[in-house]
């Protein structure tokens, strides 16, 4: 039985289940071996990803499989707060659950002892930076030709006093008069498998449920976005 | 289980990760596709090729890996016990065993700078990829030999086989309108040596054919934009002229050639044993860097292409 919401309008007029506007492009980075941009309303992500290559030290090889080791970073201008250049303790956790949500899709066991590196870099931050991220680094990844099962798509979710609200904003996730949980969702579309879920905030069961019901189509249209956006780069123009 | 058989995608396709291709037992999964269930499923960027019911795809995109009976172009990266180990453009290096170095003898514990220096470049074959991606070349056959002088440029190594044309007629005609001798290995590293002039204008030609690698009727385009640079007319060879044994599209090199091996390397001749004195028979000497024996390809520093 859930409760009746305050927040009948969204900030930005937008319907409670629509995400912002979308627009991402493969390929933006010449030198990288594969890259991609992903920007979702005012949050944007660049993703480049270099590898397979050779791991150095040589200890940390891994004759089984290949390494996936991801890197998160906010520019210092990308916020209204200055960002502190180097990593921090928040950009260490992000770069690790990255990784974690792109690992499951990854074969690198066709990469024995290799690694493939992956850089993010946002420019411009709004809320859901994280989730920016992992979309723009599943296009690099596959824009650099790795093997991989499937793309993740990752979309944040959320809860504004018991509303369930896809893909907040920066004054969603600001409003303090009610309550509001931000539940970022990373997802591998063919199979549904979760492969990122946190939580900030404070929900009940059927809303969370409700918020990962309601997210799940929008994370599968997130995927044809990224799929048609990689065919692009290979469209055959003739003369 | 329901019998229902059904084509996503056609031959030719662009297919990205995980995008569904085929549905049906019938379907095989082939390379960069998989099985889910019954569904055959991408699992690279690619083009996607259909021999039968056999789904595969063909990378567009990424690094070199490594494959068996590719001819490469490497650089000496470091030289081991018996042999030498090569960078090749590629996650993996590659190493040159003794044995396939040469077609002369090669004594073990012999000084093998005498044959291949550090930094030294050379057009050689893969002869094995083990699971492990540990890479074998050889040095020996038609064609495969140590590179001296000219230059060495990057090209993407999935354009190899347009820059190399059908039975090798695009490059054929790049060699013929500037005079240079070109060198294309699979892993995207060329050799280009001739006239300082020419040398560039086939760097800028291997260019222009990248950026118009998805074009049809590319030979033609190039054909007058030789004629343009050089101010002669440049004929086009004809695929089907060119001979039978003519390696496969997107080859330079035979598979395997009955012809005589020609003697590269003759420093392995002979020897009256006990301290050698003296100036050696054979051509290679260990002497200084950058000696008699010419200069090296010079690499350009910046990755080709942009």
């Amino acid at each position: 039985m859930m409760t009746t919401s305050s927040y009948t309008k969204r900030v930005d007029g937008r319907k409670f289940d629509e995400p912002r506007q979308i627009t991402a492009k493969a390929g933006v980075i010449k030198k990288a071996d594969g890259s991609a941009f992903f920007k979702i309303g005012n949050t944007a992500a660049y993703a480049a990803v270099y590898g397979p290559r050779e791991l150095n030290p040589k200890h940390m090889q891994d004759p089984k499989k290949g390494v996936l080791r991801c890197n998160y970073n906010m520019m210092p201008f990308s916020g209204t707060d200055r960002i502190k250049p180097g990593p921090s303790r928040r950009s260490k956790e992000i770069s690790m659950v990255t990784e974690k949500a792109l690992l499951p899709v990854v074969n690198l066991e066709d990469y024995p002892n290799a690694v493939v590196d992956v850089f993010i870099e946002l420019t411009e931050t709004d809320a859901g930076s994280r989730c920016a991220g992992i979309c723009a680094a599943a296009m690099a990844l596959a824009d650099a030709g790795i093997t991989m099962r499937d793309m993740v798509a990752a979309v944040s979710t959320g809860v504004v006093d018991h509303q369930v609200c896809v893909d907040l904003n920066g004054d969603e996730e600001h409003i303090h008069d009610v309550d509001v949980a931000d539940i970022p969702v990373a997802m591998v579309p063919s199979t549904g498998e979760i492969t990122l879920l946190q939580m900030d905030g404070i929900v009940s069961k059927e809303e969370f449920l409700s918020a990962i019901e309601t997210v799940t189509p929008v994370l599968k249209r997130i995927t044809d976005l990224q799929r048609a956006v990689l065919k692009d780069r290979f469209k055959t123009t003739e003369e | 289980m329901s019998d229902e058989e059904k084509l996503f995608v056609q031959d030719k396709e662009v297919v990205v990760p995980g995008e569904v291709l085929a549905e049906g037992l019938s379907f095989l999964p082939g390379s960069g596709t998989y099985r889910l269930n019954d569904k055959i499923i991408a699992n690279r960027l690619g083009l996607l090729t259909m021999e039968g019911k056999v789904m595969k795809t063909v990378p567009m995109a990424g690094r070199y890996l490594p494959k068996r009976n590719d001819v490469v172009i490497g650089k000496v990266i470091d030289i081991l016990m018996s042999g030498w180990r090569l960078e090749i453009n590629s996650p993996y290096s590659a190493v040159l065993p003794l044995k396939d170095a040469s077609f002369s003898y090669i004594e073990k514990g012999d000084d093998l700078t005498r044959f291949f220096e550090l930094d030294d470049y050379m057009v050689c074959k893969i002869t094995n990829v083990t699971s492990q991606n540990l890479v074998d070349v050889s040095c020996k056959g038609p064609g495969l030999q140590k590179l001296k002088g000219g230059r060495i440029i990057e090209v993407n190594t999935h354009k190899v086989p347009r820059i190399i044309g059908k039975r090798g007629s695009m490059v054929s005609m790049i060699k013929n309108a500037t005079g240079c001798k070109v060198t294309v290995g699979q892993n995207g590293i060329v050799w280009i040596s001739g006239e300082p002039e020419m040398e560039v204008l086939v760097v800028n030609t291997l260019k222009y054919i990248e950026e118009r690698s998805h074009i049809q009727g590319l030979t033609e385009m190039v054909k007058e934009y030789l004629e343009k640079a050089t101010g002669k007319t440049v004929e086009v060879p004809d695929a089907d002229s060119l001979p039978e044994d003519a390696p496969e599209e997107g080859r330079e090199f035979q598979e395997d050639a009955d012809r005589p091996p020609r003697r590269d390397f003759h420093g392995g001749g002979p020897r009256s044993g006990g301290f050698r004195s003296g100036p050696r028979g054979g051509g290679f000497r260990s002497g200084p860097r950058g000696g008699p024996r010419g200069r090296p390809p010079r690499r350009d520093s910046r990755r080709f292409g942009e």
